[in-house]
């Protein structure tokens, strides 16, 4: 490697102490910011009834479409919900559905890959279906599944993690078909060692730290996903906050009201940047191979 | 070369057929009747039976596929639950908006996210390159609709510059044309930019490291003569991968930003049909993108031996 890597135009710290996933975090403050918004907002998501909330779907016809005011920090929209309190409970919604995505997709994903990796027949057959899963745009492909769903927060997930799943899959397999050739392993079979512990002491533990960082990226894709489902009212049911839900209800007085669409907005970006920070931040700091030339 | 554009053009077969099967497979992998679904909370009893007919529910799965393929095959996509037209027939008249949408997108981002992410590389490390990589991370955070709402209160309602929605044919003169575009593909391609100039920026590192780039330099080449001459033409070929590759983004898209904007094309057309959960509609549209980025992904594999002639099959 060394002889192939040269010093390109960017000017990086050479000196080896500086290795590291604590030295790399501490160079990336990127991540950091990151990091710190994601836990702000974990915070949110645990404590919202204790932030100053009302019942997020209280109806008080009265006090429709009232603009921020002391009273009502972010407003009400058509209904007189409080958006404050409804843009804080959105917080669990976008939290769950991004965790939820991630982990389901990353888990399916890496048992898929695992089993197409080592078994040549279900290669053939579960890449090609991959393959035509893949060529289906991601969102058209949960809207697809969600039209044929009754709409929950369950279904959300689903639909969402069945979009990811190929490309989580597709990851893992080609990690397994590099690891297989390696040395390690070669030692491993060589020694008398069955499958299941090549498995689980040479291939497994390899996958962590990519699949890690897909993850993190997947998260921030299913959170836009998950909004973009709600906001053409193919998402999230009608009766949970969510940020795409809320952006939905204020689509049509958004010319006057602009307020009922710009705070959950905000809080939609900030958390999707959130996780995309830390998602740099941790490919920096898994894959310095990776990092040199991105 | 020929004999790999029939090869590479024979293998696109079996994955357009997966995903025909996996769009037909849905209605019925979904627990409980799909005539009952579809129908809805409020359907009669008679709904659902005119809908199980109209889907021809009572047959044999096999060969109800095999009598939808052989109709998509010839075009026909069956017939709309809700207004009893041909869906083949419903796509045409909203493919117009759609496949201009996408073509302004498509110019718009990459007349701006290559020469950014060119000029990220050849500044790498300063104040430029980290302006335009911040610029990529919030492309990659900020979704398509709530861009696009920011975009109208910026440029049409505070500003009054822009139309708010709506859309003006091509017919209708290029002026008015352009104006209703601007801000729906700004909006659209703002992800994509963000891809683009990551992707290129990357590669063009890559390539900056080769020694035929500082021999180009040594022998006293003007900058941008190594930059575009040799550099950009040998990152080419990741470029447009992913130009490729992202067009999945840009049809995600515009299924939000027609909404967004009113504009009458596929996108909105899919809206309405979940919302009345007119699957025919909906199989239709999503076989028919799917279709379009397989095929633009083919010509891109296939375009690589332009790009670069050291590529051979």
């Amino acid at each position: 490697m060394a002889s192939i890597t040269r010093t390109g135009p960017m000017k990086l710290p050479s000196e080896r102490s500086k290795r590291g996933p604590l030295a790399v975090l501490r160079r990336h403050p990127t991540a950091i910011l990151g990091g710190s918004i994601l836990l702000a907002m974990v915070c949110v998501a645990v404590f919202a009834p204790f932030l100053g909330t009302v019942d997020p779907q209280k109806v008080s016809p009265i006090f429709r479409l009232r603009p921020p005011s002391e009273r009502f920090w972010f407003g009400t929209d058509l209904l007189g919900r409080d958006i404050y309190s409804r843009v804080l409970y959105g917080t669990r919604v976008s939290l769950t559905v991004g965790i939820g995505v991630a982990i389901l997709a990353t888990a399916v994903g890496l048992l898929i890959g695992l089993v197409t990796g080592f078994i040549r027949l279900a290669d053939n057959i579960l890449m090609r279906f991959m393959d035509g899963l893949m060529s289906v745009p991601p969102v058209l492909l949960a809207i697809a599944l969600m039209a044929l769903t009754r709409a929950s927060l369950e279904n959300v997930i689903l639909a969402i993690a069945v979009a990811e799943i190929p490309r989580v899959t597709r990851l893992v397999r080609g990690l397994v078909l590099s690891l297989r050739e390696q040395p390690m392993v070669e030692a491993a079979i060589a020694s008398g060692s069955g499958l299941p512990s090549i498995l689980f002491r040479h291939i497994l533990p390899n996958t962590i730290a990519p699949l890690l960082v897909q993850g993190t990226y997947i998260c921030a894709s299913a959170m836009i996903t998950e909004a973009i489902l709600s906001f053409i009212g193919a998402g999230t049911p009608p009766n949970i906050p969510s940020w795409g839900n809320i952006v939905a209800d204020g689509r049509s007085v958004f010319q006057v009201k602009p307020y009922i669409i710009v705070f959950p907005g905000i809080f939609l970006s900030l958390t999707v940047l959130a996780v995309n920070l830390v998602g740099d931040g941790l490919r920096d700091a898994l894959d310095p191979r990776l990092a040199r030339r991105i | 070369m020929f004999a790999y554009v029939i090869r590479r053009t024979i293998a696109t077969v079996p994955v357009v057929a997966i995903v025909a099967v996996f769009v037909f497979s849905l209605l019925y992998v979904t627990p409980g009747d799909p005539a009952a679904v579809i129908a809805g909370d409020l359907a009669t009893a008679e709904d659902i039976a005119r809908i199980r007919a109209r889907l021809g529910l009572d047959e044999p799965f096999l060969v109800r596929f095999a009598q939808w393929a052989w109709a998509a095959i010839g075009g026909d996509l069956g017939v709309s639950i809700f207004t009893n037209q041909p869906v083949t027939r419903m796509i045409q008249q909203r493919i117009e908006p759609t496949l201009m949408l996408s073509v302004c997108t498509l110019v718009v981002t990459v007349v701006l996210a290559v020469p950014m992410g060119v000029i990220a590389a050849w500044k790498a490390g300063t104040w430029i390159d980290r302006a335009i990589m911040a610029f990529a991370v919030l492309g990659f955070s900020v979704p398509v609709f709530v861009l696009a709402y920011l975009l109208i209160l910026g440029f049409s309602i505070e500003l009054e510059w822009l139309p708010v929605q709506g859309y003006t044919p091509l017919s209708a003169g290029i002026g008015p044309f352009l104006r209703s575009m601007t801000l729906p593909a700004l909006a659209l391609g703002i992800v994509y930019m963000a891809l683009i100039a990551r992707i290129t920026r990357a590669s063009m590192l890559e390539v900056m490291a080769q020694d035929y780039i500082r021999t180009a330099e040594a022998k006293g080449l003007f900058q941008d003569k190594v930059l575009l001459g040799h550099a950009l033409k040998n990152a080419a070929v990741p470029i447009v991968t992913v130009i490729g590759i992202g067009i999945a983004l840009l049809i995600s898209g515009v299924v939000v930003t027609e909404t967004v904007f009113a504009i009458p094309g596929l996108g909105r057309l899919t809206v309405d049909a979940i919302l009345r959960r007119d699957y025919p509609i909906i199989q239709g549209v999503v076989l028919l993108f799917s279709f379009t980025y397989v095929v633009v992904n083919l010509l891109i594999d296939l375009s690589y031996t332009l790009l670069d002639p050291r590529i051979r099959y």
